[in-house]
């Protein structure tokens, strides 16, 4: 018996790349850790400008949304008992190396701003300190994963390499504004209910955006695994941004909140999702270009 | 080296022997491989590669499939019909030992290094199983090793070619070169393999062969700073499942840490200018 070949080329249609193996909690690391990153930001910028209501729920957020976020990432190993390893070396060319370290630096001094505010006292100036070093490690910690899939061989990440951090920091503003907009009195979260609305824009934007880059590799938001969660992010963000500008009674604010937590949810599953099938796409040697 | 004057004459026996700081790799000539597994079995015998995923493919004589963390060497046959026969393109294909390696670069526990003879191994006791080196790799080497019991240590971890690092450091070359029937597979200083394959290739040409080709033989075809392990090639690059023009992601990191910091920038932003006109 003759084997079939491709009449394209390649070779029995295998693919050149292999799959990215990384599991559905990887996605919901990639929401929490910017939902927790940029929730401090928020936090630390709600504290300059007096509004201490609005800064306790994006502290209670950021420190909640971190709390899943290292057994999440220690579950989907394949070793999880050797997770300590990570921790072994300091390594900047390795982005998931630099995002281990940005989330531990992150984890402590959240854990610091969440103690001030719960305890007050003594605490309550150590938590005004680690509220800076929070905010400033936030932003790190909300855009590093998108590097970490940019910096990889895939050709639907690698060549949306310059769009991928401003999708997920769009994601993480408006899933952070979100939140805050739900935990706030709407008299207190109108920053919050501003920068869910910016955030959602800025996503919207750079996801259209790098669609336009990928040129043909962006079917791999429209067909296969990741189609449904990308059409689901873009349905729930502008759902959710539209309604939030009608946010000044606070049901409303709430239902667009959770509309646009879980679009920012669905847009890193559609990322994470797009990986695997433009491996599987690259049977054709060709597909794989700088 | 022992061998003062680079490898022995083409073909014949290898003998060498590297020392700590030479730059060593594998020269595999498809022309002459007469796809017998040779060295796919002695890679499995000397690194003790399971071999749980061989199964029936309907791919020509090739059941291995692809390289992995449990086939080290995979022997391709691109099989096409010709005057009412049968071609084949056989090749021998392994980890390219890339002189920039995506997959060192961005192993976060230091797992993957890079070894006194300028080769890249992974470490399977360090390896956490991260995955990360496995879409990163532009090649599609690396898998985990998964569902194998009898070596427990080395499940869920990332494997590859570690180009029998131990035999190299005991004077020895490879298992699979010294398999090797024909010398399809050839071991040695890359400067005299590449010599040697360019003599090859004009051979070649001379005899008619206009298809032959070398890949990964030097940097200009590639990103990926010249290979450990190259080769010549009877047709184009796809049909031996190998990328025209490999790319190593990991060199525009910069650019994209650059687009990360204006990403956090633009966000900072606006989440300040949120908090700013809430003031009012």
């Amino acid at each position: 018996m003759t084997a079939q070949t491709t009449a394209e080329g390649g070779y029995y249609g295998r693919p050149v790349l292999k799959e990215p193996v990384w599991k559905p909690e990887v996605a919901v690391y990639f929401w929490l850790g910017g939902l927790a990153g940029i929730s401090a930001v928020l936090g630390f910028a709600a504290r300059l400008s007096g509004n201490d209501r609005l800064a306790r729920s994006a502290w209670f957020t950021a420190f909640a949304a971190l709390l899943p976020c290292p057994p999440l990432l220690i579950v989907d190993l394949g070793r999880p008992e050797r997770f300590y390893n990570m921790l072994r070396v300091l390594k900047p060319t390795s982005p998931m190396s630099m995002g281990t370290w940005v989330l531990t630096a992150f984890g402590g001094v959240t854990a610091a701003a969440a103690a001030g505010e719960l305890l007050g006292g003594i605490f309550a100036t150590l938590g005004r300190v680690a509220e800076g070093a929070a905010a400033l490690l936030g932003l790190p910690l909300a855009t590093y994963t998108a590097v970490l899939l940019a910096d990889t061989s895939v050709p639907v990440w690698h060549h949306a390499r310059h769009h991928l951090p401003f999708v997920f920091a769009g994601s993480a503003t408006a899933s952070a504004g979100a939140a805050g907009a739900i935990l706030t009195p709407s008299q207190h979260s109108r920053p919050a209910r501003l920068a869910a609305i910016f955030g959602a824009l800025l996503e919207l934007g750079a996801a259209f955006a790098m669609e336009r880059r990928l040129g043909p590799d962006a079917r791999h938001y429209h067909e296969g695994a990741a189609a449904r969660p990308a059409q689901a992010a873009r349905a729930l963000t502008g759902a959710g941004a539209a309604l939030m500008t009608l946010g000044g009674r606070r049901p409303v604010a709430m239902a667009a909140g959770v509309l646009l937590l879980a679009g920012s949810l669905a847009e890193r599953f559609a990322v994470l999702r797009a990986g695997p099938s433009s491996a599987r796409a690259t049977a054709d040697g060709g597909t794989v270009r700088g | 080296m022992a061998v003062s004057s680079g490898p022995p004459p083409y073909p014949g026996e290898v003998l060498v022997q590297p020392v700590a700081g030479d730059e060593v790799g594998f020269f595999t000539d498809s022309s002459i491989c007469i796809g017998c597994k040779a060295c796919e079995v002695a890679c499995k015998q000397w690194n003790n590669v399971p071999v749980d995923d061989i199964r029936y493919l309907n791919s020509s004589y090739d059941n291995t499939g692809e390289l992995s963390a449990n086939s080290w060497r995979h022997v391709s046959f691109f099989e096409q019909k010709r005057d009412g026969g049968v071609a084949w393109l056989m090749n021998s294909d392994v980890c390219k030992h890339c002189k920039h390696a995506a997959c060192l670069d961005v192993c976060p526990t230091g797992a993957i290094f890079r070894t006194e003879f300028d080769t890249v191994v992974v470490q399977a006791d360090v390896c956490n199983g991260c995955g990360y080196c496995i879409p990163a790799c532009p090649f599609g080497v690396l898998t985990r090793r998964e569902g194998v019991v009898d070596q427990p240590a080395e499940t869920h971890v990332a494997q590859k070619c570690t180009m029998c690092y131990d035999r190299l450091k005991g004077g020895d070359e490879p298992a699979c070169a010294q398999a090797c029937p024909t010398k399809s597979i050839q071991f040695g200083p890359l400067p005299a393999l590449r010599e040697r394959a360019q003599r090859r290739l004009d051979v070649l040409h001379q005899e008619g062969v206009d298809s032959a080709r070398l890949y990964l033989a030097d940097q200009s075809d590639n990103e990926i700073g010249g290979a450990g392990a190259f080769f010549l090639l009877l047709d184009e690059p796809a049909k031996y499942r190998y990328p025209e023009r490999p790319i190593t992601p990991t060199k525009r990191l910069g650019g994209m840490w650059l687009a990360a910091a204006a990403a956090a920038a633009v966000a900072l932003a606006g989440v300040g200018a949120a908090a700013a006109s809430g003031r009012r």
